[in-house]
């Protein structure tokens, strides 16, 4: 009796055992195989080196499981990037940078700046053979304006004429000033003029969606096999939490330009292993190299590392209640006294620029030149002269560097904000003897505290939405809900109103330049660096060019070997 | 019964001698009686491995309180020239990712990791022993919603508690107390140790020794204590052996929620977090270094652990 | 028997609406929730998210609500992913985390005991001494160190290991590797312990005595005394390895259930957090009970059903 129990606990384990490795490993995925428009599948992972003439699909990683890959419910870059290989806009971002046709042949401006004609191409269709419509357009803009279908991203549509008001329940959808003049021509009025209007046509919410197959199947995105695209690729494969695959679109129609077969993505969010992966040869290109990485490639002047631009400013936000932050020139004299080149140099070390005000460099102005060159660097590294302005205004606050013990920068739990707010902790006790502590919190709980006014100097960034100083100036608005330092300037707002009002190029970017230089004299945040995007490529690729404002675009890369 | 009686009448004095000095003797315990505890610190001594344990954490303990001071290197202080320095003879354990002095920063690290460990595992100790022992000697209705209680500790996610812990005691001022830390850590861990230890008075408690000591009328509490939880020492020893390094790299966890002791301040279990990145290029000794000496001071507790038990066991006495 | 388990399963019920119950309140007074995050998003947008899914509605009438669905065995929609629900994301999550749990598992229970019993049986020599050592280790090194190393160690070094990701047997094999130390230490540490406790029994000593050869008394008598304290252990054990790793999951890539369990926190969403935390709530209620009922088959001294005496 007893020795049968253990017979069976030993059966028993036996059984689980041979389960275990003869049998399947359960799938992380349960989406079917969609059968590949054009290129068959090759191995995904292992070492080995596709011969000659086989399918050329480029192996990468994407951060994390995309929460949607419906572009009107996207929210972030795990999921545009996938969004922005599958789908196309009206116009597209080219590897210079410059705005130019995508879906649209050609369009037409109103005198007035509010009224856009868009003409479709002639040659576009759907994945599954449906052509591309005007009304998807107009479809797919309106939905994702419906407030039932709350859409995170619905108020980068806020521009057109009516499309708040929809959103916010107040307007009819009727009212909503996007129409389809027929199936080539898509005619949208706007609310006021806005300058960056036709970049926007180009963000993802501004996709069209296939409206046949979206209104016969509410689910269609939820999956490959319903997954319906018009750009350069097509969904193939999506097993959650694990992979992505994405094929050539034979019916895009630049195809004849588009040396991939295909682009396989891992759902990986640790860059450490997927780094490891890289150097294994599991992957030909990856975004995302871990920081220790990155610096050491750099140093070693590894040409597989490309420091990609990207538009972003990373700033530490001082709040104004409490005191001596109140003082302006406490304030200056903290930013005098951050040493942002040895920041960036040797703590950062991702190829970072060392912050010249709040708008970063790759924006161009109204003559077509660098934005930055036109206001000049508005911030200065002068410990002598931030020591002098720090004590005085220590001073005229009544209080002394002891008081900064009760000081607290916080943070959002991160490697390198830590780091950065280490070297910032350090450099004010060097240059100015004040002992400021560090507070790390969740993600979450950090933006309850902004929201609440509860911090003393708190971690903040900003990428932009757009290639326009507009996406960094109107931060700052009294108006602006991630303005989290109250900043309450009624000229600067007048400036803010100004730019937004006008299509005047000149007097646009003239109030824009003003109001940085406003800002940055007022000093309500101290702006430490630029953010870049480094990323990693195999020798033999070639042809990734990366937009300021999206992840690396791989429509045009190739593999060479 | 008549017969006893009258042969006791029978008996006579010239029946019975004075005992002799010797015989009287025979009864004394002869050897100086040893309490119990010089007794488990006497046979502890002889046990070579457990002594080499307890100088480590001896050796620990002056260096983590003196170690900082052996150099001129304050656990802050940054040298942005010498980032990512190989151990050398002026930075004996290298430097980190911002050339800060990891000697100074592993030794004040494992002050702190120390208590922690310690008192975590104390604490864990305490209270599942208690609870563990009241649940396993109870009557089973209790015993029942005891453990049900249990349960519920256990499953309600432990990342909740600990946000609100944090939010709720992060008044102004950077990082919590070390009471928040120590009751962010023990909140849940008690609970298998709990569970080991009913296991063991369920079983204890209907054996021999168990029986014999009630029907000699000893009471629940004196049973638990005096027969049950010495004869379950050795399991709960090796389950609070196994939570000092959890609680060393819990509070590396914590640190992430904000709880606990704030940057540039050092725990080993968050040198070790921060050295992982040093594996991929080449700087692997930022993560061996720390995860070397908590491995010394887990080693130090498990020998020091065995010999205790050993020790503790009244059937090895020699 | 039956009466007990009958018993047992309605405490069940309650003990499973407290944790519900529980958890609700405690996640909704935790800041932040599922929809705000940094930027420009304007009010009326956050505002339409609250109402689509239900936030905007007193916390009691939620809670009342989400019981009504739970009954029907329904955890609800996820607040983050618009492409899965809940109940889909334990579905595909579990067997995955299971799978992997288990063969950790049965590394730990394979190798754990029986390299608790040789140090037993070799107190203080050598093999005594590799076990502490592999011990030490597996107590020491935590999963998210081990992973690394065997990450950096031996997937680089070994062709047919992979990196990181999940399809195929072979793809388990680190991440069960690693998950499998801590648990086989412990169980090491905790068979020796008791080994060591039963061989000095009076009952050892009589059956070594009247010439019963030594294995057939380990086998029959100090394995099966010994065995108790590792079944205590094992019901919170198997219950964290079913569920999955956190660290693991991501350091290896690997769809399961565990990332949920932070995740959803880190998220705020709402739904997977209550999914997740009942999902491990049942598992640990049933794996304790099954450690209760093994109690009896152990020891049939033990008794669970009737009063104490």
């Amino acid at each position: 009796m007893k020795m049968n129990r253990k017979f069976l606990v030993l059966a028993s384990l036996f059984i689980v055992a041979a389960i275990l490795v003869t049998g399947c490993v359960p799938k992380g995925g349960d989406t079917p195989k969609n059968d590949a428009p054009a290129a068959s599948d090759t191995p995904t992972s292992g070492t080995d080196t596709p011969a000659a003439g086989a399918a050329k699909i480029l192996r990468t990683n994407n951060g994390s499981e995309p929460g949607s890959l419906d572009p009107a419910l996207a929210q972030g870059t795990h999921e545009s990037w996938v969004l922005d290989h599958t789908f196309e806009g009206l116009m597209k971002l080219d590897e210079n940078g410059m705005v130019v046709e995508g879906m649209a042949k050609e369009y037409k401006v109103s005198d007035d700046f509010l009224t856009y004609t868009f003409t479709l191409r002639d040659d576009i269709k759907w994945s599954n053979g449906d052509p591309v419509t005007a009304h998807d357009f107009e479809f797919a803009w309106k939905r994702a304006l419906d407030p039932d279908l709350a859409a995170d991203y619905a108020f980068q549509l806020y521009y057109i004429k009516g499309g708040e008001a929809y959103n916010t329940e107040e307007g009819s959808l009727d009212g909503v000033a996007v129409k389809a003049l027929d199936d080539k021509t898509l005619e949208v009025t706007l609310e006021a003029p806005t300058g960056y209007f036709l970049e926007l046509t180009a963000f993802y919410t501004y996709y069209p969606v296939n409206k046949a197959v979206v209104e016969s199947n509410p689910d269609w995105a939820k999956n490959a096999a319903t997954h319906i695209s018009n750009g350069p690729f097509t969904l193939t494969e999506w097993e959650h939490d694990a992979s992505l695959k994405i094929r050539k679109n034979p019916n895009y129609y630049d195809a004849a330009n588009v040396p991939l077969d295909g682009v396989d993505f891992t759902i990986i969010d640790d860059v450490n292993t997927t780094w490891q992966g890289y150097e294994g040869g599991e992957y030909d290109f990856l975004v995302d190299v871990p920081q220790a990485v990155t610096a050491k490639l750099q140093e070693e002047g590894n040409p597989e590392l490309v420091i990609g631009g990207m538009v972003g400013t990373y700033y530490y936000n001082l709040n104004p209640a409490i005191k001596p932050l109140n003082n302006v020139k406490v304030r200056k004299g903290l930013s005098m006294t951050l040493d942002r080149k040895t920041i960036v140099e040797k703590i950062a070390q991702g190829g970072e620029i060392a912050a010249e005000g709040v708008v970063p460099f790759g924006i161009f102005d109204e003559n077509g030149n660098e934005y930055r060159d036109g206001v000049g660097q508005l911030i200065e590294y002068n410990v002598e002269e931030g020591k002098k302005l720090f004590a005085e205004g220590l001073e005229e606050e009544g209080m002394t560097p002891e008081d900064f013990k009760k000081i607290v920068i916080l943070y959002n739990t991160l490697e390198s904000h830590k780091k950065i707010a280490q070297a910032a902790q350090e450099m004010w006790r060097v240059n100015l003897g004040i002992e400021v502590q560090l507070e790390n919190v969740d993600f979450q709980v950090k933006l309850d505290r902004e929201k609440d006014g509860d911090y003393h100097i708190s971690r903040g960034g900003w990428i932009g939405d757009y290639m326009d100083p507009m996406t960094f100036i109107d931060l700052w608005w009294s108006d602006s809900s991630f303005n989290d330092v109250n900043y309450n300037n009624p000229k600067y707002d007048e400036l803010v109103y100004t730019a937004k009002g006008t299509a005047d190029q000149k007097i646009r970017f003239e109030a824009m330049r003003k109001a940085e230089k406003m800002l940055m004299e007022d000093m309500p945040v101290v702006p430490v660096y630029f953010y870049t995007q480094p990323y990693v490529q195999k020798p033999y690729v070639t042809g990734v060019y990366k937009p300021l404002v999206n992840y690396p675009k791989l429509t045009y890369a190739d593999i060479n070997r | 019964m008549d017969n006893n009686l009258s042969s006791i009448k029978d008996l006579s004095p010239d029946l019975f001698q004075p005992a002799l000095k010797e015989d009287r003797d025979s009864d004394r315990i002869r050897r100086p009686s040893i309490k119990y505890w010089p007794d488990v610190w006497r046979r502890l001594k002889q046990n070579r491995l457990a002594m080499v344990g307890l100088s480590i954490i001896i050796i620990m303990l002056f260096m983590s309180i003196f170690g900082p001071l052996f150099n001129k290197f304050s656990y802050y202080e940054q040298n942005y020239d010498l980032i990512n320095n190989h151990p050398d003879t002026v930075h004996w354990f290298g430097t980190d990712e911002l050339g800060r002095d990891l000697f100074t920063r592993v030794w004040f690290g494992a002050r702190y990791s120390l208590i922690i460990g310690v008192l975590a595992a104390t604490i864990d100790f305490i209270i599942g022993v208690i609870y563990g022992g009241l649940s396993g000697m109870a009557t089973r209705r209790i015993d029942n919603i005891m453990m049900r209680i249990a349960e519920v500790v256990y499953s309600i996610p432990y990342l909740l508690i600990v946000i609100l812990l944090s939010v709720a005691f992060s008044s102004e001022g950077a990082g919590t107390s070390m009471f928040v830390l120590i009751l962010a850590m023990t909140l849940t861990d008690w609970v298998p140790m709990a569970i080991l230890v009913r296991g063991q008075v369920l079983q204890l408690k209907e054996s021999e020794y168990s029986l014999a000591a009630e029907s000699l009328g000893a009471s629940k509490g004196w049973i638990l204590r005096k027969h049950i939880i010495p004869n379950t020492m050795g399991p709960i020893l090796v389950n609070i052996t196994l939570t000092i390094p959890r609680a060393i790299f819990a509070e590396a966890t914590l640190g992430f929620l904000g709880l606990g002791f704030q940057a540039p301040r050092s725990s080993l279990g968050s040198l070790a977090n921060d050295g992982l990145a040093g594996i991929a290029v080449g700087n692997a000794y930022q993560i061996i270094i720390p995860a070397l000496f908590i491995s010394l001071i887990m080693f130090a507790f498990n020998v020091l652990g065995d010999g205790l038990r050993d020790a503790l066991d009244p059937r090895l006495r020699k | 028997m039956s009466r007990y388990l009958l018993k047992r399963t309605i405490m069940s019920i309650i003990t499973l609406w407290t944790i519900v119950t529980i958890t609700f309140f405690l996640m909704h007074s935790i800041p932040g929730d599922p929809f705000r995050k940094e930027g420009k998003m304007p009010v009326s947008v956050y505002e339409n998210l609250l109402k689509k899914y239900g936030l905007d509605r007193p916390l009691s009438e939620q809670y009342v609500i989400y019981l009504k669905n739970l009954l029907k065995g329904d955890f609800g929609d996820s607040m983050k992913s618009k492409v899965e629900t809940v109940n889909d994301m334990i579905r595909r999550g579990f067997p995955v985390s299971a799978y992997l749990g288990l063969e950790a598992l049965l590394i730990a229970l394979v190798f754990g005991p029986a390299l608790g019993a040789l140090a037993a049986l070799y107190q203080n020599k050598l093999p005594d001494y590799i076990s502490m050592i592999i011990a030490i280790i597996g107590i020491s090194v935590p999963s998210f160190i081990m992973g690394t190393v065997l990450i950096q160690f031996v997937a680089k070094n070994v062709s047919w290991i992979p990196i990181g990701g999940w399809g195929e047997f072979r793809h388990t094999i680190l991440p069960a590797i690693a998950l499998s130390l801590m648990p086989l230490a412990y169980m090491a540490r905790l068979m020796r312990s008791s080994m060591l406790e039963v061989l000095n029994q009076d009952y050892i000593k009589t059956a070594t005595s009247k010439g019963i050869s030594k294995s057939a008394v380990i086998l029959k008598h100090a394995v099966r005394n010994a065995i108790l304290p590792i079944i205590s252990v094992l019901g919170t054990l198997i219950s964290n390895l079913l569920v999955g790793s956190f660290v693991i999951e991501k350091i290896f890539g690997i769809p399961g259930l565990g990332k949920f369990f932070v995740q959803s926190i880190n998220n705020r969403d709402y739904t997977l957090i209550m999914g997740t935390t009942i999902f491990y709530a049942i598992i640990l209620i049933v794996l304790l009970l099954l450690v209760d009922v093994a109690y009896i088959f152990i020891d049939p001294r033990i008794k669970l059903t009737k009063e104490g005496r």
